[in-house]
């Protein structure tokens, strides 16, 4: 299987590495003291790696070709995936829902503050990839700025309470409706946009957002954000810390079950296949006379709209807000949690937002590498695995051509 | 109101600065637009590798004593070599898997890699925002006009304008010009006719690469210090200038980053140094509403 022709071409992918990486991986210099740092052992570790890598990386490759060669070369029949094949035999499909629901209500009982904190952040994560699933992978649209509707909805929550002492419950429909509008807002010019431009212009509005957040100090506070946010309430009793949190965490579980059902029944609605139907060919559904417009902008809006409530519940947590939570990496951080999980796939966005958040938590040690990672993650999934883990693949039937019957 | 000729001059010189560097980098990004159709996100990045590659050369360099002009081309030479390599990796690995795949997926692969160099870079070197020497020495017959231009801005100006001479040579009386034309014209039919397609569309990777890493050392002499971010910030207004000048027209991008350039240095100068960026993206916002084309750009319809 491995032949003389395989070996020799990894060594020259990690001879050709080896010379890439040199000036930056080996030599480091510092100009402060004068000294030149040089880290032999670097290119010994990027020599190893990239031979191993190549013979990784071929294989792979090699194995996506013969897959796509056996699927057209396929029998007629019913395909079904994994997943389908669990979820839809009843008795599986009861026992693990069980299981879930015991293991979630327990979850904050069992473990400490600690890591329900984690869960909660998690939990925010579900809810927006949730949100941009709606927007890029149900209708296509790749929006690099969602991050501004999530700090819309942050900024509306602690304004509002700063100036009128609004609480959480009236809050956080404000949030929401603040989210949808600005959704609106921002998808009116990019309408006429293709796939490219849009990822640019929205990734502009992300950041004009920040920016204006940051610098317009006396409608925002700038840098030094707005603090001593309250958490919900729950009928005037007064909680610890401990409890406040418990009780958030329940909440976001009701908040992200709601999500999931909306986002469920959106899927499968008018509005859900008109989505999916821009998605595959612009020009197609425009002809089939869904009109582009109404169902862009609803995309936008919806979308925006769990951002928003997302971000009143990021307000709540952690009390206090500032423009440097909103960049555009935590834009990329979402768009990751739905290309790893699945596009357009509910169960894939899960669990890609329980890979990418809670993973970093437990592997600390490693924390500095996490951003390597995500673009690594991004670039391999695409190549190898465009539909994600989970993919939101359909039944599908594959007819028989009449030749070769 | 007294009139400032002096501010207005260094402001127009500050602007044909920016301009400049925001072209070599533009350069790349129309290139790889006009014959993939793909925004290079990762092509920030090359350029901040150019400057990165160039300083540790120089530092090195001076280390051991070498005259500060011989760095300064050696530099800029290995650089140069350096960031084509990355460009044609990149193209090789994120890119090229994906050409007959769905735009988003293209776009995506090209955010993850902007990603990886980006940390890569931060996690090789340093995320502190490192001196770089400068290079380029004052030049005497400039010396009347020291408080407007510098000598450094000379430099960008002259090799910038050598830069898109010999492009343009490129492009127009090379036979790996026609070929890129025509790929970047209808990649079917080039292939038809017996043009690789492969080899131009990695020399254009190439050649985009070098631009933007002589960029990367000019602006890293003349502003005197880089960090590992910098790809991003002028990837994206490059990107901005490309768009508006047309995007896969070469005389677009330097005629886009020129009037960016020269807006923004005004806009700075004279009203708000805050915005700044703001003013970039909502300049690109208007520009796709109501003329998607560009100032060059030629209109083009969507075949169905």
């Amino acid at each position: 299987m491995i032949s003389f022709a395989e070996i020799k071409k990894s060594f020259l992918v990690s001879l050709w590495f080896v010379f890439l990486t040199f000036p930056i991986m080996v030599i480091r210099v510092n100009t402060i003291y004068k000294r030149v740092e040089w880290r032999w052992e670097n290119m010994l570790l990027v020599g190893i790696g990239s031979f191993f890598f190549s013979f990784v990386w071929r294989y792979l490759l090699r194995r996506k070709e013969l897959g796509r060669k056996k699927e057209l070369a396929e029998e007629a029949g019913v395909r079904v995936t994994l997943w389908q094949r669990i979820t839809e035999d009843r008795r599986i499909y009861l026992l693990v829902l069980a299981v879930v629901i015991a293991f979630i209500a327990a979850y904050p009982f069992v473990f400490s503050m600690y890591q329900t904190n984690i869960m909660i952040s998690a939990l925010i994560y579900i809810m927006l990839g949730l949100g941009i699933n709606i927007v890029v992978g149900l209708a296509g649209l790749l929006d690099l700025g969602y991050v501004a509707f999530y700090a819309v909805g942050a900024y509306s929550y602690a304004l509002l309470n700063y100036h009128f002492g609004l609480n959480f419950w009236l809050a956080l429909p404000i949030g929401a409706a603040a989210g949808a509008f600005f959704g609106i807002l921002l998808g009116y010019p990019v309408l006429r946009l293709r796939g490219d431009y849009l990822a640019i212009v929205t990734l502009g509005f992300g950041e004009i957002i920040r920016l204006i957040l940051e610098n317009w100090n006396e409608f925002s506070f700038g840098p030094s954000g707005i603090a001593n946010i309250p958490r919900p309430w729950f009928f005037g009793i007064k909680m610890s810390l401990e409890q406040s949190s418990i009780f958030i965490y329940f909440l976001l579980i009701a908040l992200v079950v709601f999500t999931i059902f909306v986002v469920n029944r959106l899927k499968d609605s008018r509005i859900g296949r008109a989505w999916i139907a821009m998605r595959e060919d612009e020009v197609a559904c425009q002809a089939m006379g869904i009109d582009r417009t109404k169902t862009k902008l609803t995309a936008f809006a919806l979308g925006a709209t769990w951002a928003g409530m997302a971000g009143v519940m990021f307000a709540a947590k952690t009390t206090f807000i500032n423009p440097a939570s909103f960049t555009i990496w935590e834009s990329i951080n979402v768009l990751c949690i739905v290309v790893l999980g699945g596009m357009g796939s509910i169960l894939g966005v899960i669990f890609g937002a329980l890979a990418l958040i809670l993973l970093p938590e437990y592997l600390r040690a490693f924390s500095e590498y996490r951003m390597l990672l995500f673009g690594f993650i991004l670039v391999t999934m695409m190549v190898f695995r465009p539909g994600g883990i989970i993919s939101a693949t359909r039944r599908t039937y594959k007819f028989k051509s009449l030749d070769e019957s | 109101m007294s009139w400032d000729f002096d501010y207005f001059m260094e402001l127009f010189l500050a602007g044909l600065t920016r301009g400049s560097i925001y072209a070599l980098i533009a350069l790349g990004y129309t290139m790889v637009y006009g014959i993939i159709e793909l925004i290079n996100f990762a092509h920030g990045e090359i350029y901040m590798i150019g400057a990165f590659t160039a300083l540790i050369v120089t530092g090195v360099l001076t280390l051991m004593g070498w005259n500060s002009v011989a760095i300064l081309f050696i530099a800029a030479g290995v650089a140069v070599v350096y960031s084509s390599a990355y460009g044609y990796t990149v193209e090789k690995i994120a890119y090229k898997p994906l050409r007959n795949a769905p735009r988003l997926s293209a776009l995506i692969s090209a955010i993850g890699m902007s990603l990886f160099l980006q940390n890569y870079v931060l996690l090789a070197q340093t995320s502190d925002f490192l001196p770089f020497p400068a290079l380029i020495p004052e030049f005497e017959w400039l010396r009347p006009w020291e408080h407007i231009v510098r000598s450094s801005q000379v430099v960008i100006y002259v090799t910038t304008a050598i830069v898109m001479i010999l492009l343009t040579f490129l492009i127009k009386f090379t036979r790996i010009g026609k070929a890129m034309r025509a790929v970047s014209q209808d990649k079917e039919m080039a292939m038809l006719v017996g043009v690789d397609v492969n080899r131009v569309i990695s020399v254009t990777f190439i050649v985009g690469s070098a631009t933007a890493a002589i960029g990367g050392v000019l602006i890293a002499s003349h502003i005197g210090q880089i960090n590992f971010y910098i790809g991003f910030i002028a990837g994206i207004k490059a990107f901005v200038a490309a768009v508006l000048g047309g995007i896969g027209s070469i005389p677009g991008a330097v005629l886009g980053s020129l009037v960016l350039g020269w807006t923004e240095s005004f806009f700075t100068g004279y009203i708000s140094s805050d915005y700044e960026d703001v003013f970039a993206f909502l300049f690109l916002v208007f520009i796709l509403i109501f003329r998607p084309s560009g100032i060059l750009g030629r209109a083009e319809s969507e075949k169905v």
